[in-house]
């Protein structure tokens, strides 16, 4: 039934949102839109729970973050009736208001209806209501240690809160990142938080074992097997196996003159040994591009023991790719996944065969910040 | 009292230039546009009550530094959307 749908590939960009439809096979896509036009457009979810239904975390130049919330699969939209926002400050605390909504993500399967919004400036917004009202999270946003573990102006857009991870087994157990702050746990649905930094360097910071203060840039847990996470860190790629609380660097294992800097990491959906990563240069003034002009993505299929090159297709010389976090995304084709990603650039690129050949689906696109799947 | 709303909020204003509104202070006139255009605040005004980075308001030609700002009847709310590009 499920080869049978049409695949969706969300275009999330600096001018608005786009969209590839493809037929079961893959073969033949079609870009539509933009809907949103002049809009930035962070992230753009499908429920995994209620699949008519997509939100979409947006600003534009001049106006304040929002959520649009589709229920038609993105024919029509509604803007959410309460944004995420912060509360207010009192008269003795700094005030804080939400500049970009940048992450959204479906909450438990067991409880419909709830999404985590993650802001810049860092900030964990809840809904409890199909992204139509959100409240803040006060067990981190008003936690009394955030000002100690978050520092700093984080990157050029804010400190950025993003991969909200929900455990399958326990809607109480929740994992986030911060940019400049860690990623950080929870095992009482939000109302306490602890850093979980153990074993990621932090080559920015002075003490090597400091608690807190890294700048993860992707976090995922395993839907097969929750007790595992990937981490794609500024400094590394790392695997935690849980109950284990240090963070093991598997990225070591990549080629030197590769690497292991990079945004985006992406997991298998059945097998808890595989992802993809896309490495880019970070080196010197850090260019944040695909090393030497070539891009490639890179595999492992035994949970980081070792990596293999994937770059068929893709150009052999003056590529200079930047994919960003949330602009890489795999399909739900289990004999033969599907990857993509989206470029800084604008370009859009596909493989059918589980990153061995790619292929340019859309070109001069807007600047693009998320690649999701949907059906 | 005639608010002008610049293009970017105009989808909370069915398209409209300018609307209508009701208040003695911008605070109020903000609040009653919300009512009759819902969402269009916020996108203006922040959780703390501030005027957004990019968005200007003006009565008449002065500028409003202060949603308690009164307003006398007849005079007009500008929303601006100030430079903000790329």
């Amino acid at each position: 039934m499920l080869r049978a749908m049409k695949h969706t590939i969300w275009i999330g960009t600096r001018k608005g949102l786009f969209a590839l439809r493809s037929d079961a096979r893959r073969r033949t896509w079609r870009l539509a839109g933009p809907q949103f036009f002049g809009h930035i457009v962070h992230h753009v979810v499908q429920d995994p729970r209620d699949p008519k239904t997509v939100l979409v975390a947006a600003k534009t130049g001049h106006l304040g973050p929002t959520v649009f919330r589709s229920s038609n699969r993105g024919r029509t939209w509604k803007e959410a009736s309460q944004p995420p926002a912060f509360r207010r400050a009192q008269p003795d605390e700094t005030p804080k208001a939400v500049d970009i909504v940048f992450w959204l993500s479906a909450g438990h399967a067991g409880e419909r209806g709830t999404w985590y919004a993650g802001s810049s400036p860092a900030g964990l917004f809840r809904s409890e209501d199909a992204g139509d009202t959100w409240a803040p999270v006060a067990g981190f946003n008003d936690h009394p240690m955030l000002n100690v573990w978050v520092q700093g102006p984080g990157t050029p857009i804010g400190q950025l809160l993003h991969s909200v991870r929900i455990d399958p087994r326990d809607a109480r157990h929740l994992y986030l990142g911060v940019s400049s702050g860690g990623v950080f746990e929870s095992t009482d649905g939000g109302a306490d938080w602890r850093p979980l930094n153990s074993g990621c360097a932090a080559d920015f910071l002075p003490d090597p074992e400091q608690a807190y203060g890294h700048d993860p840039h992707c976090v995922e847990v395993h839907p097969a097997r929750p007790d595992r996470l990937y981490q794609q860190n500024h400094c590394g790629i790392y695997r935690l196996d849980r109950p284990g609380e240090r963070w093991l660097r598997i990225g070591t294992s990549m080629p030197r003159r590769i690497g292991d800097v990079g945004f985006p990491i992406v997991l298998h959906p059945t097998d808890p040994d595989r992802a993809w990563v896309f490495p880019m240069d970070g080196t010197s003034v850090w260019p944040r591009t695909s090393i030497g002009g070539k891009p490639a993505v890179y595999h492992t299929s035994n949970a980081g023991k070792s990596w293999r090159r994937l770059d068929r297709g893709l150009p052999r010389s003056q590529g200079w790719f930047t994919v960003l976090r949330q602009a890489m995304c795999a399909d739900d084709r289990e004999d033969r996944l599907g990857l993509y990603f989206g470029t800084t650039g604008g370009e859009v690129w596909a493989s059918t065969d589980e990153g061995g050949s790619w292929r340019c689906l859309a070109s001069h696109l807007p600047e693009i910040f998320s690649v999701t799947h949907a059906r | 009292m005639v608010t002008q709303v610049a293009s970017p909020l105009r989808s909370y204003t069915d398209g409209r230039a300018t609307v209508e509104a009701a208040g003695a202070t911008v605070r109020e006139l903000l609040a009653d546009l919300d009512r009759r255009h819902p969402g269009i605040r916020f996108r203006m005004i922040d959780e703390q009550d501030r005027i957004r980075p990019h968005i200007r308001l003006f009565v008449g030609t002065a500028p409003v530094l202060d949603l308690d700002r009164r307003v006398a009847p007849g005079e007009r709310l500008h929303l601006i959307c100030a430079l903000s590009g790329g």
